[in-house]
């Protein structure tokens, strides 16, 4: 609970109906899109504008209150879970896309702007914002910046990081910086822009962002290639690459998510193939007709049994929007759905795909595999049931040993949904001892009261992290 | 709410609500983008998720179901614009039912809501020879001149902005006669394809009869036999979405029974609301085992207007309306509930010489949902303002709707922005009808009525 004097003294900050601490409140703003994570915060704020940002990251330091920065609240690392509760702090009045600059091609804008929104104002003027993580219907920019979050187009155009030019960010002692601008070449110092993007809100208050734009390319195709064997897909996506070409969109759908997926959105998806690769390209008319003819023909080669191209921009569509809600739709198996993100070379897919179903016969589980196979970022997907003890046991083990073998053949513990508070224990992992002191020492120089988003990215101890179910 | 009923909700709630159910939800968000009161607040405590996560809260014992739950779960539509977008297939609708029954059923409620409660929908929904003296008496209201006395006494000014509009919105009554005599079989035009029985509804019975008597008209053009069982009730969505379960669960029976003896291959519903209610009476009925089976042929039978309209090709029939600039309002559970959204849509493309302008989020909820635009006033007319900018800027001079609460909901919207003079609400039946009379010459017409003894 905050101290009735503190809580007087944040309401006269932003006014009574944006701050808000009813047991109601507390608990929706509780949880994320993280299964088995959930803690209660001691209030709700909304502030008004990058001052009273200030103003409460002064007051919130100078108490050592906990402050937890939330856009819409789908990640997946339980990041903006408010494990030391304290306040979230969300960005309902920073919504505004400030400008588009078609000049310097850069869009201007606040955080809580919608993702999606973001890229339909931009494509109105014929540009282009590509990162589109499959939650962008609902996820804040503000969220993609801290998340570092990648999508579809990730193989092509790269993820969030290479399109945020700038900011503006609220330090924890209260400081408003800026970082970068709208500039091509700037060399002035440490990359700080950088530091923050993926800082899972550690660092700071990101209170606006500069992000650079492409032009609109001219056309698009997406084809859907058929595997009885998931060996031959993995293959596929090597053998692409290697014959450079870099598709726009890589993906990658075993059958049992290609089934749930199917049974969501009934457009006619193959359920009696082992696995699929949805690819698309995008360019000069020209180029990617050349393009999706070649790749057409490496599928053929490494032994897919269809290629089928989708025949409008309709039919396109629906096969992205198919992908992206796969996810959600494996949680239709199971009570509980456990996704992770491991990621490898994507020289290695192959190898990795086949080691995560050999550990899950291991370890007696269903995993469904699917992912960004483009870009090695493979979502391994648990099904299963919090209220099994043993069975989620079985599940932590099996993890471990998934992360163990990415981390072994060149990979991460995660590709794009973040450390957060569920891939903490593991981070030793990728960084190692040596690693983790020196990116506390960056988060001691910024935060040496600890107050930004404490529990996240820095674990007390390793391993063992399932079932921190925290409730109060 | 006191300490022993809030136990006594949590209880409830630990023995009713469905925790597999709420289990599905994973939290994922996908929800948050379609739900209309997620969408005016920003505000996690009136989304789907996380009305679904306060549910759980209770079940597990995280939080206590006070009023701040009670009024979440009060803020919501009902309009299940959540449940088509959600991935993991959530069933919504029935968790806020159980729900919302569990809350109303442990309630003390104030003496006037109780009065109001019991007389609507207990004493009057119930009963259609009360519903038509009810409707009787505004009747008289409006023919009288109590009306223009009421009107000019400035009495009006003294309700709530949108009361006053609804008191100008509400159709012209038909007379008790009219009501009560009502015809209950008719006969096809031409050759005899389905034969159909007719859900004629409670309201749509009484105050908009002349819509369920185009209803009639068109089905008798489309080729069916029709009749309307008598004993009937009124299909009890009111009372079973505000937690008037067990008198919902009565006239659930009694419509079971009533459409099994017509036997028909159809049971036609021209009101989304009441229809997916219809449809669901196996959910309602699950804890009475010798309903369900009955309850669920019942469902497989429940067909709206708009889709036996197509179904038998009516859209292919000659249909003219001159100029009009036409745009189609989704009734949510006509839309979600019923999953019927192409067929409207297509029947009015349909129509030659005007032109048909899809409004910007079509599927967005008008903000009517049952009674709730009397009860949550603020949030229902936030909402009718938002849809009212999008109807406006299709230009659109005919706002077509497929629900009495709906229909009613947008002619307030008109009235309130000032439009009436441009703009006219109308449901789909009534749009359809004139739309095929007017294709016909004179003589066709009397020709075809004369063949069936419609009355014109
Ligand atoms: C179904 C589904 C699909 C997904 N698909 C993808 C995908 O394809 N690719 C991908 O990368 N991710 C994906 N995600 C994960 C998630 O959607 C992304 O990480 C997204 O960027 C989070 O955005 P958000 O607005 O919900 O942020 P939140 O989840 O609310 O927050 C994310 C982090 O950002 C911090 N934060 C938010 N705003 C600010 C701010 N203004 N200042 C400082 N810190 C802030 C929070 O503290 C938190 O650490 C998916 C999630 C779901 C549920
Ligand atoms: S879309 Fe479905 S699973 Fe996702 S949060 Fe909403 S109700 Fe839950
Ligand atoms: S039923 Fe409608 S108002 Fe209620 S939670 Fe679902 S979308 Fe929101």
């Amino acid at each position: 609970m905050l101290p009735e004097l503190i809580k007087r003294r944040l309401i006269k900050l932003v006014g009574a109906e944006n701050f808000k601490d009813s047991n109601v409140s507390k608990l929706a703003y509780s949880y994320d899109a993280t299964p088995q994570f959930q803690a209660m915060p001691d209030a709700i704020i909304s502030p008004r504008n990058k001052k009273e940002v200030s103003q409460i990251l002064k007051l919130c330091n100078q108490e050592k209150i906990p402050v937890v920065p939330r856009g819409s609240g789908t990640n997946l690392s339980a990041g903006t879970t408010p494990l030391k509760g304290g306040i979230v702090l969300l960005f309902n009045h920073f919504n505004k896309i400030l400008e588009i600059d078609e000049e310097n091609l850069t869009v201007t804008t606040q955080p809580g702007v919608n993702t999606l929104e973001l890229m339909k104002a931009v494509e109105a003027k014929g540009l282009f914002y590509p990162p589109d993580p499959s939650s962008m219907k609902i996820s804040q920019i503000g969220g993609n910046i801290n998340e570092n979050s990648g999508g579809l187009r990730g193989l092509k155009y790269g993820v969030t990081r290479d399109y945020v030019l700038g900011l503006e960010v609220v330090l924890p002692n209260g400081d408003i910086i800026r970082t970068g601008g709208k500039l091509a070449k700037d060399v002035a110092g440490y990359d700080l822009t950088r530091l923050f993007v993926g800082s899972e809100g550690t660092l700071g208050i990101i209170t606006e962002a500069t992000l650079k734009l492409v032009p609109m390319p001219e056309t698009k195709k997406t084809i859907l290639a058929l595997y009885q064997d998931m060996d031959a897909a993995a293959r596929t996506v090597s053998k692409i690459i290697a014959n450079k070409i870099i598709p726009t969109t890589l993906e990658f759908l075993d059958q049992p998510t290609l089934k749930v997926v199917e049974d969501f959105s009934q457009i006619g998806l193959p359920t009696n193939v082992k696995a699929v690769l949805l690819i698309e390209q995008d360019g000069e008319r020209a180029s990617v007709e050349n393009d999706i003819e070649k790749i057409s023909f490496i599928c053929k080669e490494n032994h897919a049994v269809e290629v089928k191209v989708a025949q409008s921009e309709k039919e396109a569509d629906e096969l992205r929007t198919a992908r992206r809600s796969a996810l959600s739709a494996l949680a239709r198996l199971k009570p509980t759905t456990i996704l992770e993100d491991a990621t490898v070379p994507r020289s290695e897919i192959a190898k990795m795909v086949k080691v995560i179903n050999e550990i899950a016969k291991e370890y007696d589980l269903e995993i469904c595999t699917f992912g960004h196979a483009g870009d090695g970022n493979l979502h391994p997907t648990c099904l299963t049931d919090v209220r099994n003890k043993e069975e989620i046991e079985r599940v932590e083990k099996a993890f471990e040993k998934i992360f163990e073998k990415a981390v072994a053949l060149g990979g991460t513990i995660t590709g794009e949904h973040g450390v957060g508070a569920m891939k903490a224990p593991y981070l030793y992992l990728k960084l190692g001892e040596e690693g983790i002191s020196a990116m506390s020492a960056i988060k001691k120089a910024f935060d040496p009261n600890n107050i930004m988003n404490p529990g996240k990215i820095f674990a007390k101890s390793k391993r063992k992290r399932v079932v921190v179910n925290q409730t109060p | 709410m006191n300490i022993e009923q809030r136990s006594k909700i949590q209880k409830e709630f630990q023995e009713k609500m469905d925790y597999d159910e709420l289990l599905n939800c994973m939290r994922c968000g996908f929800c948050l983008p379609s739900c209309p009161t997620y969408l005016e607040t920003s505000d996690e405590v009136h989304s789907p998720r996380g009305r679904i996560a306060l549910m759980k809260a209770v079940v597990d014992g995280d939080i206590e179901p006070d009023e701040d739950v009670k009024k979440s779960l009060d803020m919501c539509l009902g309009c299940r614009a959540c449940e088509p977008v959600c991935p993991s297939g959530v069933n919504y609708g029935h968790l806020l039912e159980q729900a919302r029954d569990i809350i109303y059923q442990n309630e003390k409620l104030s003496i006037s809501t109780r009065f109001i409660r019991r007389t609507t929908l207990k004493g009057l929904f119930p009963y259609q020879n009360r519903m038509i003296t009810m409707t009787s008496l505004l009747g008289f209201y409006q023919k009288s001149g109590l009306r223009s006395l009421t009107r000019k006494s400035g009495i009006m000014n003294l309700l709530p902005e949108h009361l006053a509009y609804m008191e100008k919105v509400l159709p012209d009554v038909p007379s008790k006669s009219e009501m009560k005599n009502r015809p209950r079989h008719f006969e096809p035009v031409g050759q005899k394809k389905k034969r159909v029985a007719f859900f004629s509804g409670c309201l749509m019975d009484t105050l908009f009869l002349k819509t369920n008597g185009a209803t009639t008209k068109l089905l008798q053009y489309a080729g069916c036999e029709i009749v309307i069982p008598e004993n009937q009730a009124c299909c009890g969505a009111l009372q079973g979405h505000s937690g008037e379960k067990n008198q919902a669960k009565e006239m659930a029976k009694r419509n079971i029974q009533a459409f099994e003896d017509a036997n028909v291959d159809y049971i036609i519903t021209n009101a989304g609301g009441c229809g997916s209610f219809l449809v669901d009476y196996h959910f309602l009925l699950k804890d009475d085992p010798a309903w369900t089976d009955r309850a669920k042929q019942l469902s497989e039978k429940i067909k709206d207007i708009t889709r036996i309209l197509v179904e038998l090709d009516f859209h292919k029939k000659p249909l003219h309306i001159i100029g009009q600039i036409i745009t189609y309002q989704d009734s949510c559970h006509l839309r979600n509930g019923q999953k019927t959204y192409t067929e409207p849509r297509l029947l009015l493309e349909s129509i030659n010489g005007s032109h048909f302008v899809e409004m910007k989020d079509a599927d967005r909820c008008c903000g009517s949902a049952g009674i709730y635009n009397i009860i949550q006033s603020d949030m229902s007319m936030k909402i009718l303002d938002y849809k009212m900018k999008h109807t406006t800027a299709t230009g659109a001079t005919t706002v077509v709707t497929t629900n009495p609460g709906c229909l009613l909901q947008m002619k307030l919207g008109i009235e309130k922005e000032g439009l009436s003079k441009k703009m006219k609400a109308v449901h789909i039946v009534d749009l359809l009808l004139e739309a095929y009379e007017t294709a016909l010459t004179k003589e066709e017409l009397t020709d075809i009525n004369e063949q069936s003894k419609i009355s014109v």
